[in-house]
């Protein structure tokens, strides 16, 4: 099966997902992005979906998740890029992603980690 | 036997062609006033007339949405939606096609096949109105299209800082428009910060609060916060009224205040802005 | 474009009828966010069918109402079917892992909804969308 790469920038980890997803590619990123965060010691994760074109409720609860755990892990999670139409989508299917930190792209993503002292310590 | 409910009627067309399309195009002609040139109308009426006596001989009698008249339906649809976008009457559009009855009876004469051709054009005749009446609901369409697009400014106030200046009833379809509007001009921009302001907003019921929530969750989404301004004391009442939960959205009285607001989250210092740029 | 009936029997399955109806909604010519209701409709409904239905199949077909032009995609499989369809379309009940929102929300996500269903007969979800 085809993994998702996670790139490690510094202190924080990127994960840029540019496939059309399946349900167990994000599954196996699930237990991948909790491997290198303790293996990396990494302190903040971006996750970007520029190029998704959708988000749906399992995908919403994979992000939802993944922040979870990385919180778990001492790092934080933002994610990055999601399109108007995914947002307004979202929305509508009645998931708000509460506690999740969004940015508009992948460089702002890293100053809000960065700000919240994810690589300053 | 090719087409025997017409008889020779085809024939007889083919041999007065020049006749029948000269009268043919002075009835149009008068009809249209000289709204579209001769020549135009010539060359547009000699290729339906031929298509369609070629349509004629070659259908075996079959009805008018037979593959035989592909021809004479798409130069048809040509004509009305021509027509339609050039803003003629459904009269004038129908009598184009109606009149070639007319000129047929007198310049080749009327027999007993006279009446199957008849039913042949008062069939296209049909088919023409609904073409027009298709492309006139697309004008239309279009133009409220248009009109939405251009009623929903999205303006940018500094670099980072998006505002959308609402003026006028805000209904579902509007509402819509406007936050995917403001959502890609966020994008577009790369603007974190989008002020909504509804001074120019009569009234607002729950739908339309609704909608504003939700664009607002989805800015969120995206990465981007919004700043409601200008909400007018019945406005707010309404809110109220209605139990709609604004949360933690920020909303301020005024648009210069949603402005500061937004300076002052990015980190703008506006005396040094003015110093710099000479104010 | 005809009718395109595709089955759902992998991971991989839902993504191709996620494409499938993608491609039918821009022929549709559908708004980009209409689109992506539908797509994401489509989705949600692919893997219950997968999830709960055991597999079975999509078909992906245009419409046309007048002027207006729609695509509709129909979801069926010959699995236990569903005993409560109200409890079912409510927001955050759930039989399985999701998070209770597939049925209902995409429900709210198209403009036509249809569900026939009956424990142990298998269920048939229908839905349309629109051109604006």
């Amino acid at each position: 099966m085809e993994r998702l790469p996670i790139l490690k920038i510094g202190q924080m980890l990127l994960v840029s997902i540019q496939v059309d997803l399946r349900d167990d590619m994000v599954v196996a990123l699930q237990e991948d992005l909790a491997d290198r965060i303790v293996e990396t010691g990494a302190r903040g994760v971006v996750i970007d979906i520029t190029a998704l074109d959708i988000v749906d409720s399992f995908t919403g609860r994979m992000l939802a998740t993944m922040a979870a755990l990385s919180r778990v892990l001492d790092a934080d999670t933002v994610v990055v890029g999601m399109r108007p139409a995914v947002a307004i989508t979202l929305v509508e299917l009645g998931l708000s992603l509460d506690g999740i930190k969004t940015a508009l792209d992948v460089e702002r993503g890293m100053r809000l980690l960065s700000l919240a002292g994810g690589t300053a310590r | 036997m090719t087409s025997e409910p017409f008889g020779d009627l085809i024939d007889r067309c083919r041999a007065a062609e020049e006749d029948l399309v000269r009268r043919w195009r002075a009835d149009v002609a008068a009809s249209l006033r000289g709204r579209v040139s001769e020549i135009e109308l010539d060359k547009e009426l000699r290729e339906i007339l031929d298509a369609l006596l070629s349509a004629v001989s070659a259908s075996d009698g079959a009805d008018t949405r037979s593959s035989a008249y592909g021809e004479v339906r798409a130069l048809l649809v040509d004509l009305s939606r021509a027509r339609a976008l050039q803003g003629f009457s459904p009269r004038e559009t129908a009598i184009s096609v109606f009149a070639l009855k007319k000129a047929v009876r007198d310049s080749v004469g009327v027999g007993p096949e006279f009446v199957a051709f008849s039913d042949v054009i008062d069939e296209l005749g049909l088919f023409t109105f609904e073409t027009y009446a298709k492309a006139r609901e697309e004008v239309i369409t279009n133009q409220a299209e248009q009109l939405l697009e251009l009623a929903t400014p999205v303006v940018k106030l500094w670099q980072g800082v998006v505002a959308l200046p609402l003026v006028g009833t805000l209904d579902s379809a509007r509402a819509q428009v406007v936050m995917e509007k403001l959502l890609q001009t966020l994008v577009d921009t790369g603007s974190e910060y989008a002020i909504i302001d509804i001074t120019g907003v009569p009234a607002v019921d729950t739908q339309v609060a609704q909608h504003l929530l939700k664009t607002i969750v989805a800015a969120r989404l995206m990465g981007a916060e919004c700043i409601i301004s200008g909400i007018r004391p019945q406005i707010a009442q309404t809110i109220v009224a209605l139990g709609i939960e604004f949360g933690d959205i920020a909303t301020k009285a005024t648009l210069a205040d949603a402005l500061l607001l937004a300076l002052g989250r990015i980190g703008v210092d506006v005396t040094a802005e003015m110093t710099k740029r000479g104010l | 474009m005809t009718a395109q009936e595709l089955p759902i029997s992998g991971d991989a399955d839902v993504v191709r009828v996620r494409q499938a109806v993608r491609a039918a909604a821009v022929e549709a010519k559908l708004s980009l966010v209409d689109q992506t209701k539908l797509v994401t409709a489509a989705s949600e409904l692919a893997r219950n069918t997968l999830t709960y239905g055991g597999g079975g199949g999509a078909l992906v077909e245009q419409v046309q109402n007048g002027l207006r032009k729609g695509v509709k995609a129909v979801f069926h499989d010959k699995g236990p079917g569903i005993a409560d369809v109200a409890q079912a379309l409510t927001d955050g009940f759930t039989s399985g892992s999701g998070m209770g929102l597939g049925l209902g929300g995409a429900r709210r996500l198209v403009d036509e909804f249809a569900i026939d269903t009956a424990p142990g007969d298998g269920t048939t979800v229908t839905v349309v969308k629109w051109a604006r």
